[in-house]
Formats: structure tokens, C-alpha cells, sequence
């Protein structure tokens, strides 16, 4: 791209320089200030509705906002200037004469932004007197995961621009007018579009709510932690909101270059499997025809005893939900055999784009590291089940075996299985390695625009169940071939330096954004 | 003139000569006025002398705004590149204002030959006429001159055999007072809510389907032909006060007089005159106040109104303006708190909803003042009226909520006696509840 012109100016006494064309909004960010705003977002068109954002320009006898209002060279903002502070708690009194205070059985409280500049600029008191009626309307049911309270709403129109212009669906929009409006939906159709979901993240106020979240959990109760979608291929960037090492809520996690701010509905039911409790919580190893529990030393022990014992043909089958590092850990676990390694995915007819925003959809293959075992060499076998037949070692890394028998897995002479759950099939395993799932621990996915993102770890594993890569990096020291690993950093840094294709990649270097791994590199270091 | 009224000796009479004759209203008729002879003398000019010579004549924008019209028209594009567009504002919604409606009820021709040469003026071949829904008669009078005017090629493909393609349709708003502004029209047009736009882009650049547009007032471009045919030194020469404002101007006078309607004046006239000689206070009784330039404008009071010049410059003068020329006239028997409720209560019933101080704010103002008129109120209720007006003053997309601010900021300033009355109980409430 050509050097882009910048404009340079002062926001609150801070020297900043933006590209021409910029909004003060924008700019103040950059400024390291947050001007208080409702319509605007940087997702959406902007709307210049709510006058929160009113600031002081010098030179400029009126206020003007700051979502709408481009930077020029020299301009003077003064954000906190009384007059611009005066007119923001003007705009906060307004919103809050319609509003019915419910904060307490609100859903949004504590994540309200209502609230939340109510305190930093608003009045104390109201002066609007208590024996006015508010406005009321009855709470409206919109879609299959949304409701919306009217009462609460303050009509900064962010969710009818998102349908409007992102998802350009435009079902719902501002009915009525004066203070009698309120956010209406066509007749005939419901809030049902597969990425309408970003509706209740984009309200600022507790008027669009999750029927899914509905009085789960406080605001403040949860904690955040990034992670990437495990709903399909596209991997977008999620926080999953956790309360007492429980997944409560999964919402999008802003990323420019994946899904911006949005997510899809599929996406977001993804997680109620995270909090499943029919666990392996154990190491278990064969004693005669029971699976029986033991140590850790003891479980690995075992395995890294079949490893050795055997020669010839291996099979491999992972999951394309696995670690892009546990992927990498089992291949050179087995590569001294003659290796197949296959997984698995659900395919699905079709995906669901959210148009407004340029390569972004729910995508047919549902699951989030189908790139990552693609690109490690895994092959895509819908048969997997056939292909254990004659090997002297099977390995399964957290496939749920669906639709592969007992029988068919017997075919290979030795089975260990490293799962979350186990399977009745997998049941004639001689180790059963209990593993974490993606929310318990840290690793990477690669998505289908092969760019590599890390996930974090968001609650603790249930009882002994470890990550995949400490299990497989035991493994390996058993076996001298590599490991053992402190940190899942640990273990993609050896990816990384075994591996030419994540050459020079590192945990801190991908951050919370990831990269794209370059294309037409090869595997081998240095070529 | 003074329609239905004879005309007054100090009129000076224009834009209304023809009020009255059903036969003006007629293609054939209107030629016989001497219609169309300045869209064909404008035909046979380039664009930007027209334009120039609406510069020169001092013109201004007779919706409210005052805005010099050759200079606006100047504002579009030279080099033509994309579609022009001409809007012709006639959504007359301003309470207290009907002038637009008498032009095109009386002079249809004059209306679309005054859009013709603008539309020539800034090469734009469509022209939109959006007119104001409730106007049923004044809609059908313009929709059968509008047909006359295509069936004699004065409009059309090859409009007066000039080789330039010039159409002309009528867009009727669906009763939204908010769709007399300017963007909000725009949007009208465009099949979307008729939500004012914020700016910029202006119109110039990007206005009705984002392509350059122009939006005039009916009674602004009615005034075109007759500069084209008398030349701009004519009109200019038509000023009593300030330069700066020149021609006639309607002024729609309503309220307590006795011969309400529309009387045109050269600008400058003087306001006293106006209300006390040629529309005349009833018998016996004073004057006590007057809105000069429709509900949006501050209230004047009796001293102020004896005194105001009707011209831009004039009104400001007074800290009113002269806005569209409808005055509301209010003699000595009017309930200045109850009218300024009356008017509150229309600007809160037509906002767009868009801003929140407008959307909030003129609702609550509204209750505040029933609440006073019930009996109920406080003088504290009076710096809150005055602390949300200045809240609802110049911090919105559009002026809706500084015009419903500008006549309770005004009223409390000027007839604040009337108010305390209710609070301290001298007089009854007229309201049963808040």
C-alpha cells in the first residue's frame, strides 16, 4: 500500500498522527483516550445518533461528535472540556429518563455501558420527576436466542445497522417516532439469521439479551479468556466467559483479520461439551479384561512399553479439535513406523456468510484445526475405522470413535487412546491417557486461510486429565526422541525449530491476533 | 395578496398577483400571463449565467434558512459527471406557515417553471416536488399542470424544442413533519425513513441517491421566473432595510387577527405593520406577542413586534428569525404558557427519534410545562425547562429540537410572569393532570 497521508493534531494535549480521512473517535483511541459513545462502533456504519460523543473542537463555535467528525490538521479536541462534559450529562439524564433502573435483574449490569458512564460523567440524581410514567412496552420475543426488552432500549440503533449492513438482513428497525419509539421487527420473520446472535453483543444496553445467558451469571462474576472457535474452520476469535470453572458464554473476540467483531450462533452454542462431566479423570491401563486406574508414571510407563515393544505399521487417528502441537508431538511419537495418520471431520452441505464482512462464514468442515493436521501431514479418511487393520500399534488422540467398532479397532494389535471422554469402543485399549479439552489448556489451530492462533487455558482440567502435549511430550522422553515439555510454549517451540514451515514462530510472537503461515515453505528446517 | 382578502395597498404583489384566478392556474391561462417566457429565455442561456443572475438578484432561500440561492446552486458540480438532481421542498409543515400551499393552489406553472430554469441552472434533467401529504387539493392542481406541462413540450425529452431533457415528478410525503427537512426529504425520497442525515456530505456533493442535488423551496423558486423576466437589478432594488434581503416575501399571518392569510410585502416591511394595519388585531383588544417566522422561531413580544424589520437581518436583530413568514399573531387574551405547551407537544410528537436530546427532550419538556399548567409546578421546573433547551440547542443532527427549545427559552424570558402565575397559584390550572 502507498504511504498513506497523515494528519497530525491534539486530543486532550496529546499529540497524535492519523491517516487522512480518520474519525476523531478513532483517533482519540490512538490518544489513549476512550470517548464515551453508544451508536458509534467500529464495526458498523456510522450513525451519529446518540450525541454522547460530543467534544470541544477549538475554532469551532459548536460541539461536534466525534464518531462523525473527520481529523484535520491541527485540530485542538478537548474531550473533557466542561462544555463537552456538560452536554454528555445532558445525553446521559435523556437516555435515563425512559429508563427503568432495573440494573439489578439486568443481565447486562456490570458490562452496562449505560451504567458505566452514568458513573463516570452522569448526575447523581435524576431530575425528572418520580410521578412521570416511564415509557413502556412489553417485552418481545425476536428469535430463537433473542429477546428484547424495550424499556431498557436507547435506541442507538446499532443492532438494526448490523442487520441492515452486516448481516443485510434488514428485519427489524426503528418503529415509531419521538419518544415513542422502539426497535420493531418485521411481522413475519424472527431474529433467526445465523450470525443474528452479535445483535446482543453489539447492545450497549441490557435491551437485546441472549435467552441462553439469561440470568446466569453477573457481569462481574466471569472471567474472560481468549481462545479461538472450535465451531468450524474459520477460527474466530472468542472470549469464553467462565464462573466457577464452568463455560457459561462464548462471544466474539475483535480480530480485523478473521471475524472483526462477530461471531456466529453456531459458534456460540459451542460450549456446552467444554463443561461436560462424564470425564476420564484418570489414567487407566488393561489388567486382564478391565481397564483399571493408576498413576501417571505408572499409565506412561505402559504405554511408552507398547511403543517400544512393537515395529512395523502404525495408524494414527486424531481429531481435527486437537493442538496443532499435540498433532505434531504424535508424529514423531510413531515415526519410527511405517505411519498412517488420518482424522475425521463432520462436513457439512453449505456455510453461512456473514456478508458485510469479506471471507467470513460458518464453514461446512466443523471443526478448528482441520488446516493444522492437514498441513502435518493428516489425511482426511472418512473410513478411518478400516484402516487399523493389520497394525502393530493404533493410536487415537481424542477421535470419539462414532460409528467405528470395537472389532474394526481391534485390528490394531495395540491400542492407546488419549481422549477426554471414553468411548465403549475404545474400551479394548491397553492405555487410556486422560487428556484435556481446548478450554483446559494452551495450543494453536491453524484455520483455513492457514493462519495460526493460540488459545489460552480458561479452567482447570477435571481430576488428573493433563494437556495432550505434556502427555506426548512424556512420551517422547520415555522414548528419547524428544520432550519432556514445561509449557505448551515449550512444546511449539520445538515444532517451530523442527518444523520450516513455523520457522521463527514463537507463543509471544503470535500473541492474541495469530499469523499466517507463509505459504510454499517447506517442512524441512532450513530449506 | 390577502387571499381570499382584497389586496392591501401596501402589498407589493408578485409571487401572489394571480391568487384567486382559477384561469392562472391553466397551461393556457399561465402563457397568457406571460408564463414560460423566462424558462425559454433561461433555455437559451448557459447554466451558469442563469445562475448568476439569481446570484445577483440577492435571492435568499424563503424555507427558513435564508441561505443565498445562486450561491447554492453555484455549490454543484461544474462539470457534470454524475446524475443532478433538483428537490423542490414543498412538505409545508411549519406550524403557522401555508404560502407554499396558496402558490401551488393558484400558480402551479409558476412553480414548475421556476423548478424548469433552476433545474436548467445546475443541469440537473430530474426534479422531485415533494409535497407535504395532507396537501390533497394543492397535489391535485399541480398533478394535472404537470401533465399540461409534458403534453405541450414544455417538459420532457426535448423541453421547448431546447434539445435539453427536463422532468418533473411529484413525490407526496406521507404526513412526517420531519420530512421538510432538507436530508430527511431526501431520504423520503429514496423510500427510505424520512431521518435527517448528518453532514456532511451536503446535498451538493451527495444528496438524493448520493448524487449531486440542490433542494429548493416552493416559494424560493416560484420567485426565479419573475428575476429572469424583470432582470436581477429589479429584484434587488426591492429592499427596505438591509441590502442583504431583497424581494417579496409571503408571510402567512394566523392567530388572533381578523383578516388572517397571505399578504406579500417587499422585505424589510415592517412587522408592526403588518399585524396591526393590514391583518388587523380584533376589536379591543392588544397585542401581546408574535412568532415571526413559524413555530420554530423565538416569540416575540408587543414592543419587539412594533419594532421588527421583516427581513434576515432584521429578525436577528430582535434574536428571532424570519424563517418561513408564518407569523402567529397572539393578542392580549392568549395563554402564553398553554401555546407554548401546544407547540412543545408538536415537536415532541414529530420527532425523528434519531438524537437523543430531541427524542428525550421535547417529550419531557412537554410534560414539564402540562405540569405547570396542572398546577403542579415548581420554580425550579423553569431552570430545568431552561438547562434541557440549552441541551437540546445545536447538539442534534437537525434543528427539530432547537426549535421546539427556541420558543420556551423565549417565553420564559419574556413572559415569565405567566408562568409563575401557575406556580404560585394566581392563576387556576387549566389541566386536570401533569
Amino acid at each position: 500500500m502507498a504511504d498513506q497521508e497523515l494528519v497530525h493534531l491534539t486530543i486532550e494535549g496529546a499529540p497524535v498522527s492519523v491517516p487522512k480521512g480518520t474519525m476523531l473517535i478513532e483517533a482519540a483511541k490512538q490518544a489513549g483516550v476512550m470517548i464515551p459513545h453508544y451508536c458509534y462502533h467500529s464495526g458498523l456504519p456510522v450513525a451519529g445518533v446518540c450525541r454522547m460523543c460530543l467534544v470541544s473542537i477549538e475554532k469551532m463555535p459548536k460541539l461536534q461528535i466525534a464518531c462523525a467528525t473527520q481529523v484535520a490538521e491541527g485540530m485542538v479536541v478537548n474531550v473533557m472540556s466542561q462544555q463537552a462534559k456538560e452536554a454528555r450529562k445532558g445525553v446521559l439524564e435523556f437516555l435515563l429518563i425512559n429508563h427503568p433502573l432495573d440494573c439489578p435483574i439486568c443481565d447486562q449490569a456490570g458490562e452496562c455501558e449505560l451504567q458505566d458512564f452514568t458513573f463516570q460523567e452522569g448526575r447523581a440524581r435524576t431530575r425528572y420527576t418520580p410521578t412521570y410514567a416511564k415509557r413502556f412496552n412489553p417485552v418481545e420475543d425476536f428469535g430463537p436466542d433473542i429477546l428484547y426488552v424495550p424499556n431498557r432500549c436507547i435506541l442507538c440503533t446499532r443492532c438494526v445497522r448490523f442487520m441492515d449492513h452486516v448481516a443485510e438482513d434488514p428485519i427489524i428497525n426503528v418503529s415509531e417516532r419521538g419518544d415513542r419509539a422502539f426497535i420493531g421487527i418485521h411481522p413475519e420473520r424472527r431474529l433467526d439469521h445465523p450470525w443474528a446472535g452479535n445483535v446482543v453483543d453489539l447492545c450497549p444496553v441490557g435491551s437485546l439479551l441472549s435467552k441462553d445467558f439469561l440470568h446466569k451469571a453477573r457481569a462481574w462474576e466471569l472471567d474472560k479468556t481468549a481462545s479461538v472457535c472450535t465451531g468450524c474452520s474459520q477460527g474466530c476469535n472468542i472470549n469464553l466467559d467462565t464462573r466457577n470453572n464452568v463455560v457459561v458464554r462464548v462471544r466474539p473476540r475483535g480480530n480485523l483479520e478473521v471475524n472483526r467483531y462477530f461471531m456466529c450462533d453456531h459458534g456460540r452454542m459451542q460450549y456446552r461439551w467444554m463443561n461436560r462431566g462424564d470425564r476420564i479423570e484418570a489414567p487407566l491401563v488393561a489388567e486382564g479384561k478391565e481397564l483399571v486406574a493408576v498413576s501417571w508414571d505408572h499409565a506412561l510407563a505402559r504405554a511408552a512399553e507398547v511403543l517400544r515393544g512393537a515395529s512395523g505399521k502404525a495408524v494414527v487417528l486424531a481429531s481435527p479439535r486437537a493442538s496443532t502441537e499435540a498433532l505434531f508431538l504424535v508424529k514423531r511419537l510413531l515415526e519410527r513406523f511405517q505411519l498412517t495418520a488420518a482424522f475425521r471431520v463432520e462436513r457439512v452441505a453449505g456455510e453461512s456468510p456473514l456478508p458485510g464482512v469479506p471471507n467470513l462464514a460458518l464453514r461446512g468442515e466443523r471443526a478448528p484445526n482441520v488446516a493444522g493436521a492437514a498441513l502435518l501431514g493428516y489425511a482426511e479418511r472418512q473410513d478411518a475405522g478400516q484402516a487399523f487393520a493389520g497394525a502393530a500399534v493404533g493410536l487415537v488422540l481424542d477421535d470419539g470413535l462414532e460409528g467405528i467398532s470395537a472389532e474394526q479397532l481391534r485390528g490394531a494389535a495395540q491400542l492407546i487412546y488419549l481422549g477426554t471422554m471414553l468411548p465403549e469402543a475404545a474400551r479394548g485399549a491397553r492405555v487410556v491417557l486422560p487428556v484435556a479439552n481446548v478450554t483446559e489448556e494452551e495450543g494453536s489451530f491453524v484455520n483455513r486461510d492457514r493462519r495460526l492462533q493460540r488459545y489460552f487455558q480458561a479452567k482447570a482440567a477435571p481430576g488428573m486429565a493433563r494437556p495432550a502435549w505434556w502427555v506426548l511430550g512424556e512420551l517422547l522422553a520415555q522414548l528419547k526422541l524428544g520432550g519432556p515439555f514445561d509449557s505448551a510454549a515449550e512444546a511449539f517451540a520445538w515444532l517451530a525449530a523442527e518444523d520450516g514451515r513455523f520457522a521463527g514462530l514463537s507463543y509471544e510472537a503470535l500473541g492474541t491476533q495469530g499469523t499466517v503461515l507463509p505459504e510454499q515453505r517447506s517442512a524441512k528446517v532450513g530449506a | 395578496m390577502g387571499y381570499p382578502h382584497q389586496p392591501h395597498p401596501k402589498e407589493t404583489v408578485v409571487l401572489s398577483q394571480y391568487f384567486g384566478e382559477a384561469e392562472a392556474r391553466t397551461y393556457d391561462g399561465w402563457v397568457k400571463r406571460g408564463g414560460y417566457a423566462a424558462l425559454k429565455k433561461a433555455l437559451g442561456m448557459e447554466p451558469a449565467q442563469v445562475t448568476e443572475l439569481v446570484k445577483e438578484s440577492g435571492l435568499r432561500g424563503r424555507g427558513g434558512a435564508g441561505f443565498p440561492t445562486g450561491l447554492k446552486w453555484s455549490f454543484m458540480p461544474k462539470e457534470k459527471k454524475r446524475a443532478h438532481y433538483l428537490c423542490c421542498n414543498a412538505d409545508e409543515s411549519e406550524p403557522g406557515t401555508f404560502k407554499d400551499r396558496e402558490i401551488m393552489r393558484w400558480t402551479p406553472h409558476a412553480l414548475i417553471e421556476g423548478c424548469a430554469i433552476a433545474q436548467y441552472a445546475i443541469q440537473a434533467e430530474v426534479a422531485y416536488i415533494y409535497i407535504r401529504g395532507e396537501f390533497t387539493e394543492p397535489l391535485r392542481i399541480m398533478e394535472r399542470a404537470l401533465a399540461e406541462a409534458y403534453k405541450k413540450g414544455t417538459l420532457g425529452a426535448n423541453a421547448m424544442g431546447s434539445g435539453k431533457r427536463l422532468d418533473m415528478y411529484l413525490h407526496r410525503g406521507a404526513g412526517a413533519y420531519i420530512c421538510g427537512e432538507e436530508t430527511a426529504l431526501m431520504n423520503s425520497i429514496e423510500g427510505r425513513r424520512g431521518n435527517p442525515r448528518i453532514r456532511p456530505p451536503f446535498p451538493a456533493a451527495a444528496g438524493v441517491f448520493g448524487m449531486p442535488t440542490t433542494i429548493n423551496n416552493v416559494e424560493t423558486l416560484t420567485a426565479v421566473p419573475h428575476i429572469l423576466n424583470r432582470g436581477p437589478a429589479w429584484y434587488k432594488g426591492l429592499s427596505l432595510s438591509n441590502p442583504k434581503s431583497t424581494g417579496t416575501k409571503l408571510f402567512s399571518i394566523s392567530g388572533h387577527v381578523k383578516r388572517p392569510g397571505n399578504y406579500e410585502v417587499t422585505v424589510g416591511f415592517p412587522l408592526g405593520e403588518l399585524v396591526n394595519e393590514m391583518a388587523g388585531l380584533r376589536d379591543g383588544r392588544t397585542l401581546k406577542a408574535c412568532i415571526p417566522g413559524g413555530s420554530s422561531v423565538p416569540i416575540l413580544n408587543r414592543e419587539e413586534t412594533e419594532s421588527c424589520k421583516l427581513d434576515y437581518e432584521g429578525c436577528v436583530e430582535k434574536g428571532t428569525m424570519l424563517g418561513s413568514g408564518g407569523v402567529i399573531v397572539f393578542d392580549d387574551t392568549a395563554d402564553m404558557v398553554y401555546q407554548i405547551m401546544r407547540l412543545t407537544r408538536f415537536y415532541a410528537h414529530e420527532s425523528c427519534a434519531q438524537c437523543t436530546q430531541c427524542r428525550e427532550g421535547t417529550a419531557w419538556t412537554v410534560r414539564i410545562l402540562q405540569r405547570i399548567l396542572a398546577g403542579q409546578g415548581t420554580m425550579k421546573d423553569l431552570d430545568l425547562l431552561l438547562d434541557l433547551s440549552e441541551q437540546m440547542t445545536g447538539k442534534t443532527i437537525c434543528v427539530l429540537s432547537d426549535s421546539c427549545a427556541a420558543p420556551v427559552v423565549s417565553g420564559i424570558k419574556k413572559f415569565r410572569g405567566e408562568f409563575e402565575a401557575y406556580i404560585k397559584g394566581a392563576r387556576k390550572p387549566v389541566l386536570a393532570h401533569a
